[in-house]
């Protein structure tokens, strides 16, 4: 019983709950026991048992949520040292959202220190193991969140992406991730990273269960300024077939460095569009390659001023011994934040400094707005952007932690659609062998559309899906 | 060497008295429990964002109408970004290159800007420095942390020490008036930095500037400006360079001291907060701001110039109280109103003579905090005595007597004083005869030199009548009596 249980989707789990043929303690159980045989270190955290009794879309889900959310009373470290042990005292917009949809929290995800990483291997609390392969990692920085869904360890997750975190380690997990407009679901509680850029998102098994979730978690909050929610939320998805849809491959965005095997998976799903009868052209994003240039410059400049608030003083980590207030501050800096925070915390203060300021943040700002130039008029003519999620198959644990720039080269595709705030969805689109030879491992296709287009978006996505029939699972092998 | 001018512009930062805090919706307080009034929010915990408080635009957009400013359609939020134990978030929300307002006015100063900005936590340094490097400990109470301030910014236009002052007075009454802050100073709801240079008279560069800090009364104000622009003139006469720098002003003996450099070398890297969206008044704002201004001092007081043909100096010192303006206005009102004979040409600079003069003497004699809006003598009480002292009934040496009783007793009837003290005119014109006859006869020198052309010399028989009288002749008439019995 138990083991079918987790066959379930979402859209049909809740179904079954709310038809009484499921209850919701032993749906939760179910995942619950599922849970406590992590062994990818996915989560950080896990509940004790149902805690809500919410009537809702989502009642009696339980959902693993990045340790980025906070979770009144639950620990919350965003993976940093710094916030060991730290409890908020509120409950972020999101899961509340989840909650009062009927949602159970399930356990809190292991994730890249602040969000920061593509790999989460900057993970205070150690590195996520890929459910495909063990020696591999889940992608970043929602890896917690993408691995506990493909790893069978949750039936649905949420993630944030800044640029590219939770279309990627969705893609190297084989499960749907969503980035949402930018203002689509609100930020409150979350932990910030890049504050412009930042953006909740479901991880899911299909793109069905990403709808479900969109249509709860989206909407106008008071407490986040930003936040304008999706207008008519998300409803039904029923589209068959992609007739009548353009679909357009940016030039620029098609990369060398693409793996043969991610760019056979990614010709084939262009050939599948067609058969759909969606129509395929190529498109000028003449800005677009420049996005990992001037997201490096930007996300850093904002998270310097989003973590300086990390002091010692109210919350979190301190560090002991220290003389006088100056040095406390240091100390506990110097101990509770990992290399990568450090590293971009410093690049992002530089960016921001008097006489640098134009040459850098400036010159960054301007790049965002000509690449979001270059996606309206590329919208103009099309419905949909398409590209590779990721230039690779899930990597080698430790193979790109001594060279930042490789690393940050995996956010070159989703990078710029966060500068444009424009949803995108990776939807896992086969598997292929990766660059160095080995098992085959998933590939995500990512879809972007513009601004508050959500439901085109998943409509467009979910006729794709099917037509895909991805139905790998880890550990299946490759036969 | 070319006299040297003083060059001084103000920065004025006013605490909004709103209910809530700028971005969170802990109440404010004055004067409570430290740290009672936080939340995550003020406290920057992580994962908050700031959620800018409506009553607080729609306050710092009636400064903005108040000081004639042009408000900008979409004004933006920056980051000012700092490490300092008052700045949970280490950074604070302010304006910078688009303010909420520019271009102003009030009085005969320019208004360089204004704008909306949260307020820093308060920071008590134990020890004997006072400042954080070298104290004890440092004690932070977030109550304040995240207050709604305006900081307004006027351009160099002030030329002297005491102008710098009596223009920060006129703004604290007529932010006062619009009553969207308490603006004390001495509580710290309304703060005033100078910035001070001099320059060669009629020169149109300007000099190097200095910033003078932590002035927290008017007279402060003026003594900080004028130590300091004495010290640049000093520096300037001695051919040495005056050197851009902020000065803490010392309240208990009067000195600037240079701030450290490590506190002040500050590199603030702005940036647009990416948690804020555009600030954008809607028409609706704007229009209530307009509409809902009060009369403010320096119309009033030109009113009170062109219309009641008051003198300037009583013009100024009746419009910028407002409490004392509506003593006045009801004064004359009451006067207006009143059936006598002469009393409906009593004109109100005569109440404003009364005012100024003889009750302003008699309250500050008295001692105390006079409250206007329910004042010692009420208005129909003082209108009374007026009209009475019009109409010669008694002499305005009588009217002063009668207003020491109506002060001390705290109003009253005047005429049942004059009545109970004697104090009525002598109106028997015989009896007054006989007493200026014996005067003249008393004073042959005078009563001489008046005859000879010297008309001060009538002084002393004046003074003679109304020692007789005690003071209830009417001072024209025994002149009049006086001239015609002389003859001159």
């Amino acid at each position: 019983m138990s083991a079918e249980l987790l066959e379930l989707t979402v859209a049909e789990a809740a179904a079954r709950i709310a038809a009484g043929e499921v209850s919701r303690e032993e749906y939760f159980g179910a995942w619950h026991e599922a849970a406590a045989g992590d062994e990818l270190n996915a989560y950080l955290w896990r509940a004790e048992g149902v805690s809500g009794e919410g009537e809702g879309p989502l009642a009696g889900i339980p959902v693993a949520v990045k340790d980025l959310f906070c979770t009144e009373g639950v620990p919350t470290t965003a993976g940093s040292r710094i916030l060991e042990g730290h409890k908020p005292l509120y409950t972020s917009t999101a899961v509340r959202r989840l909650a009062e949809a009927g949602a159970e929290v399930l356990g809190k995800t292991n994730m890249d220190e602040f969000a920061m990483g593509s790999s989460n291997e900057n993970s205070a609390y150690g590195p996520v193991l890929n459910p495909w392969d063990r020696d591999r990692v889940p992608g970043g920085s929602s890896g917690g969140s993408a691995a506990t869904v493909g790893g069978g360890l949750a039936p649905c997750a949420i993630g944030t992406d800044t640029g590219g975190s939770i279309r990627q380690p969705a893609a190297f997990c084989g499960v749907v991730g969503l980035k949402p407009t930018y203002g689509a679901i609100s930020r409150y509680g979350m932990i910030a990273f890049a504050s412009s850029l930042d953006q909740c998102g479901p991880i899911t098994r299909d793109v069905a269960d990403a709808a479900l979730l969109l249509d709860v978690l989206q909407g106008r909050d008071c407490c986040d300024s930003t936040s304008v929610g999706i207008e008519g939320g998300i409803g039904e998805l029923g589209r068959e077939d992609l007739g009548g849809l353009r679909f357009a491959v940016p030039a620029e965005l098609s990369g060398d460095a693409v793996e043969a095997g991610v760019r056979g998976v990614f010709e084939r799903t262009l050939e599948r569009i067609e058969e759909l009868g969606g129509e395929v052209a190529e498109v000028p994003l003449p800005h677009a390659e420049h996005g990992i240039s001037a997201y490096y410059v930007i996300a850093p400049a904002e998270a310097s001023s989003n973590l300086a608030r990390y002091d010692g003083v109210r919350y979190g980590m301190r560090a002991e011994g220290a003389g006088d207030l100056i040095e406390m501050y240091e100390t506990t800096r110097a101990q509770g934040f990992g290399d990568e925070v450090k590293r971009r915390i410093m690049l992002g203060t530089y960016a921001l400094s008097s006489g640098y300021y134009e040459a850098y943040y400036g010159r960054a700002q301007r790049v965002r707005t000509k690449i979001a130039e270059d996606f309206d008029a590329a919208f103009a003519e099309f419905d949909f952007v398409v590209t590779p999620t990721s230039p690779s198959v899930a990597f080698g644990l430790g193979e790109k932690t001594d060279d930042p720039l490789a690393m940050y080269m995996n956010d070159f595709f989703t990078v710029p659609m966060s500068l444009a705030g424009i949803p995108a969805i990776s939807i896992p689109a086969g598997l292929a062998e990766p660059g160095g030879g080995g098992p085959r491992l998933p590939v995500g296709f990512q879809i972007a559309a513009p601004a508050f287009a959500e439901r085109k978006l998943l409509d467009a996505a979910q006729a794709l899906e099917r037509a895909i029939g991805f139905d790998a699972r880890p550990g299946a092998g490759d036969g | 060497m070319a006299e040297l001018e003083a060059v001084i512009g103000l920065e004025i930062h006013v605490q909004l008295a709103t209910r809530t805090k700028m971005f969170c919706g802990c109440e404010l307080s004055f004067g409570d429990e430290p740290n009672v009034h936080t939340c995550p929010v003020c406290l920057a915990h992580p994962g908050v964002l700031p959620v800018p408080n409506e009553e607080a635009i729609r306050f710092a957009l009636k400064i903005a109408a108040a000081l004639e400013c042009e408000v900008a359609p979409r004004s933006i939020f920056h980051r000012k970004n700092y490490f300092y134990p008052d700045s949970p978030k280490a950074y604070q929300i302010s304006q910078y290159d688009i303010p909420l307002a520019s271009g102003g006015r009030l009085g005969d100063v320019r208004i360089h800007r204004a704008h909306l900005e949260e307020d820093a936590a308060k920071t008590i340094h134990v020890g004997e420095s006072g400042r954080i490097h070298g104290s004890e400990r440092s004690l932070v109470d977030f109550n304040r942390g995240g207050t709604p301030l305006v900081e307004i910014v006027t351009e160099p236009d002030l030329r002297s020490a005491a102008a710098a002052a009596a223009w920060a007075r006129l703004l604290r009454t007529t932010v006062r008036q619009l009553g969207v802050s308490d603006v004390n100073m001495e509580e710290g709801s309304l703060r005033v930095d100078a910035n001070v240079s001099v320059r060669p008279a009629g020169s149109e560069e300007l000099g190097t500037k200095t910033e003078l800090k932590n002035m927290n009364s008017f007279r402060f104000l003026e003594r900080g400006i004028e130590a300091e622009l004495e010290r640049q003139r000093a520096l300037v006469a001695a051919r040495e360079p005056v050197v851009q720098e902020t000065l803490h002003f010392d309240p208990e003996d009067g000195s600037l001291t240079p701030l450290r450099s490590k506190e002040e070398a500050h590199d603030y890297r702005y940036f647009p907060e990416p948690d804020l969206v555009p600030l954008a008044p809607s028409e609706e704002m704007l229009r209530e701001a307009r509409e809902s201004l009060p009369e403010l001092p320096e119309a009033r007081m030109k009113r009170y110039e062109e219309e009641f043909d008051l003198e300037p100096s009583h013009a100024t010192q009746l419009a910028n109280e407002p409490s004392f303006a509506r003593y006045f206005e009801a004064v004359c009102q009451a006067v207006g109103a009143m059936a006598g004979a002469r009393s409906g040409e009593i004109e109100p600079r005569v109440v404003a003579n009364w005012l100024t003069g003889d009750l302003t003497a008699e309250l500050r004699r008295r001692g105390g905090e006079e409250d206007f809006d329910d004042p010692t003598v009420p208005a129909d009480s003082l209108a009374r005595l007026i009209a009475l002292v019009a109409e010669r009934e008694i002499s305005h040496g009588s009217g002063r007597k009668v207003l020491t009783i109506l002060v001390e007793q705290g109003g009253g009837d005047p005429a049942a004083i004059v009545e109970r003290e004697g104090l009525a005119q002598i109106s028997d014109s015989g009896e007054l005869e006989a007493i200026v006859a014996a005067a003249v006869e008393a004073n042959p020198e005078a009563a001489e030199q008046v005859r000879a052309g010297n008309g001060k010399a009538i002084g002393a028989i004046v003074g003679a009548v109304m020692k007789e009288t005690k003071g209830r002749a009417d001072g024209g008439e025994v002149t009049r009596l006086i001239r015609e019995k002389l003859g001159t």
